[in-house]
């Protein structure tokens, strides 16, 4: 037999359609076992107790993004938080910060979306297709792996402290996709397609204090893009200087 | 009303691979009830399977074998036309996607790396380390940014308008205004995904609870082979995340309490690597007769990969180890994996064939919610991920020259009083009722594991119908805790559990007629395949008293004479 431990669940709620009644905390007394994570338990507070609670999940195995919150101060994913991780019996659920909310803990993520989609998140070619495969070498292949690996599940988003001041700002994860794009050796866009984050509101805003890299949940570090891309354009702008500009930007 | 010429539901790889091969020429709208990056088919581990003849060990695999191994794999109940197509598209999809930016693994050569699955004469699947959904559901979420798809995240479809043999559209709950939008379509297509929710233990998503199945199914489109129902061998014990075919692929093994590798008296040749039906039948088995190790959320077997090194399984694994090290606390660098069987794909579904169509007119539908088939009895690892991607493809096709003589303009009148039966539902379902959505899920959820599972005999498949229909009387009686409608959780739970059970007896019922053993399905009671009487689909129609009605569809032999199935 596993022994359950009793938690206490304190979860901000909020209704922006409703926004008279403010914002408030629900308190949750609830016996789990160890190992249960905190998603298992928001689906068994929603089930048993609170139907009314909102919180977004879908793979519950911390791949798909959905269920970035912030727990105990720290964010992560829900789905990956075990109970026992925290030396409390009181957990204490928030909305990732930087959005909106729309329900509880279920942000507007349309500015996220947004700026994703700004930055040609996708393979530019000019070259025509080959027939096969457009060769990679392994090496190359790895430099992108890390950003590859993005979920786009906005912890980044939700810890930048530049976007808590300046939401127009890019923010870690569109850098971090860029850099994807601009790193992998098959991508052929023209040094103009970088300019959109040439600005205090694109790369040169970050005030590189890693708050993304510790957010990530899967060790991905948007910084290193932005400290990339900085570079890249610093290079492309000398290249213009010294008369060698891409001919296509 | 919204209008649309053609009209995709779903964001996962097959919904996004349509509205990509349509919204040239056509005014397309994709629905998805989450962000299309969240859909399941991120969650896909170990690859797609084409013959690129990439591996040394695999220079004369070709499109052909590639068809002989899925429809030996599909026990000879798959459409052996569509099988021909899919494996023959599969090479050049695998480049398409390549030129699309899929950053899959490569070789030391620079081409894309494959690597051995299960069933599978050649290694000829295609990966990206262990991310493989991840990397094919961004790319082609990328392709749709790109060409500027029409997207609508977060819109939950309620309904599917079908009057008079012709689908004219769908009732949408947009999540976060709470409003009920009519959506009209000259052409609907649904990639829903599959149904593993309905069984307690399985590796999908939350979200996949087979609703779009359900609903098309009451809308009055037949469904097919409903009662095959793929369970993978290797689950982490607990959760029941997938632990991917490629563990096995790369060289992992399974051992049973005695420290044996049992697969040695099952399948001495393929060993581990034997389609996934009959390693998840050994391994039940072993557990069954006393030979699984105790753990406190339920017998298991270890499935070790220490010998791959930390280099292989860091290179080759790394989702996996992070996987086992945040949810169960092992790292499999140092430690054996606990894993069980459990639910994990749907052989069955709409019924439609190799163009995607449907009986209905106006109505198509590809992925893992359709039924070509191309999987028949028991899909090959590999071929999930091959299949939404091409069926996509070739339903953007299909509609594309359907559509060339002109989008027949669908009729508003049935569209609006499927709202009005929506809105109904939906009042009836916020009154205050005796049952809460959650329970009967529950217990469905236990009844198909338990009666409906790995071994299957009438005593229990009778059991469970008798089971199900119970939950259906109950489910009139379903209430929720809010009238709100806007992120209401408990409400879309409530509204997709009657899918769920419409679902499931289907699944029941295809079950408890079909008297024999093959691939996926196995009956203690008939322990072989006959063909003689079994060699045929199973279509399910819902009957007017709410139950399916069965009827049966020739399996189509091209130049594969049914024989034994032997690894």
């Amino acid at each position: 037999m596993i022994r359950e431990s009793a938690y206490t669940f304190k979860i901000l709620r909020y209704d922006a359609k409703e926004p008279g009644s403010g914002a408030r905390f629900s308190t949750y007394r609830i016996r789990v076992i160890p190992g249960l994570t905190v998603l298992s338990v928001l689906i068994r507070i929603r089930d048993e107790i609170d139907g009314t609670l909102a919180f977004r999940s879908s793979c519950r195995s911390a791949v798909c993004g959905s269920c970035a919150m912030v727990i105990n101060g720290k964010i992560d994913l829900a789905c990956r938080t075990q109970v026992a991780a925290f030396d409390t019996d009181t957990i204490i659920l928030e909305p990732l910060p930087n959005f909106e909310v729309i329900r509880d803990l279920v942000v507007d993520m349309t500015p996220f979306w947004e700026m994703y989609e700004k930055i040609q998140p996708y393979l530019i070619r000019k070259s025509p297709d080959p027939e096969k495969e457009i060769p990679q070498s392994e090496e190359d292949r790895k430099r992108i792996d890390q950003f590859v690996n993005c979920i786009l599940c906005a912890c980044c988003y939700g810890a930048c402290p530049v976007l808590a001041k300046e939401p127009g700002y890019l923010g870690p994860a569109a850098a971090a996709k860029l850099e994807r794009f601009a790193l992998d050796s098959r991508d052929e866009r023209s040094a103009a397609t970088l300019e959109i984050v040439n600005n205090e509101k694109g790369v040169w805003g970050c005030d590189t204090l890693f708050r993304c890299i510790d957010a990530c949940p899967k060790d991905v570090r948007p910084t290193d893009a932005v400290v990339g891309l900085r570079k890249s354009l610093v290079k492309n702008r000398f290249r213009k200087m010294f008369g060698k500009a891409n001919h296509e930007a | 009303m919204l209008n649309h010429d053609i009209l995709i539901v779903g964001g996962g790889l097959t919904g996004l691979r349509a509205a990509v091969g349509l919204c040239d020429r056509f005014n397309v709208g994709l629905i998805s009830k989450v962000y299309p990056t969240r859909s399941h088919s991120i969650a896909a581990q170990g690859g797609l399977n084409a013959a690129l003849t990439n591996n040394p060990d695999s220079r004369d695999d070709s499109w052909e074998k590639h068809t002989f191994d899925t429809i030996k794999g599909s026990d000879f109940l798959a459409d052996q036309d569509a099988v021909e197509i899919m494996c023959k598209e599969a090479i050049k999809i695998v480049y398409e996607m390549e030129h699309w930016g899929c950053p899959f693994s490569r070789f030391p050569d620079g081409t894309i790396a494959q690597r051995p699955f299960g069933g599978a004469g050649y290694p000829r699947t295609c990966y990206s380390s262990d991310i493989t959904g991840h990397v094919l559901l961004n790319t082609l979420y990328e392709r749709a940014v790109a060409k500027g798809v029409k997207i609508y995240p977060e819109w939950f479809v309620t309904g599917l308008c079908i009057e008079e043999g012709r689908c004219h559209g769908v009732v949408v709950l947009d999540l976060a205004r709470g409003e009920l939008i009519p959506v009209r379509a000259g052409v609907t297509f649904f990639g829903t995904g599959g149904y593993g929710r309905v069984y307690q233990h399985s590796t999908n998503a939350l979200i996949n609870t087979g609703s779009g199945i359900g609903m098309a199914y009451t809308a009055g489109a037949p469904l097919k082979d409903m009662e095959f129902v793929q369970f993978h061998p290797t689950s982490l014990i607990g959760t029941n995340i997938l632990m991917t075919e490629a563990c096995r692929g790369e060289g992992g093994f399974l051992f049973n309490n005695q420290g044996e590798r049992f697969m040695q008296r099952y399948v001495p040749t393929a060993m581990e690597l034997a389609p996934r039906d009959i390693v998840s039948r050994c391994i039940q088995t072993e557990i069954n007769e006393g030979r699984g190790f105790d753990h406190p959320l339920g017998r298991y077997i270890q499935l070790d990969l220490r010998h791959l090194g930390e280099k292989k399984i860091l290179e080759r694994l790394p989702g996996i180890r992070n996987i086992c090290i945040d949810f169960i606390g092992i790292d499999p660098v140092l430690e054996p994996i606990p894993i069980m069987p459990c639910q994990h794909y749907s052989m069955g579904g709409i019924d439609v064939n190799e163009r995607c169509v449907s009986e209905v007119r106006g109505f198509y539908a590809g992925g893992e919610c359709s039924c070509v088939s191309v999987h028949g009895a028991n899909r090959l690892g590999g071929n999930s991920l091959l299949e939404t991607i091409v069926f996509g493809k070739l339903a953007a096709q299909a509609i594309g020259e359907d559509l060339a003589g002109g989008v027949p303009q669908a009729d508003e009148k049935p569209i609006l009083r499927l709202k009005d039966e929506v809105e109904k539902k939906i009042r009836r379902l916020t009154e205050p009722g005796r049952e809460r959505p959650y329970r009967i899920h529950a217990e469905l959820g236990a009844v198909m594991n338990e009666k409906v599972g790995i071994f299957r005999t009438r005593q229990e498949l009778e059991q469970a119908l008798e089971t199900l229909i119970g939950l259906k009387e109950r489910y009139r009686d379903v209430g929720v805790s809010s009238p709100a409608r806007h992120m209401n959780y408990e409400l879309t739970n409530a509204l997709e559990l009657e899918y769920m059970l419409e679902v499931s007896h289907t699944i029941i019922l295809g079950a408890l007629l079909r008297e024999e053993s093959r691939g996926a399905h196995f009956r203690t009671d008939f322990k072989t395949r006959n063909d003689g009487d079994w060699l045929k689909h199973t279509i399910a129609r819902r009957g007017t008293d709410g139950a399916p009605v069965i009827s049966f569809k020739n399996v189509v032999i091209t130049r594969y004479q049914p024989v034994e199935r032997k690894y």
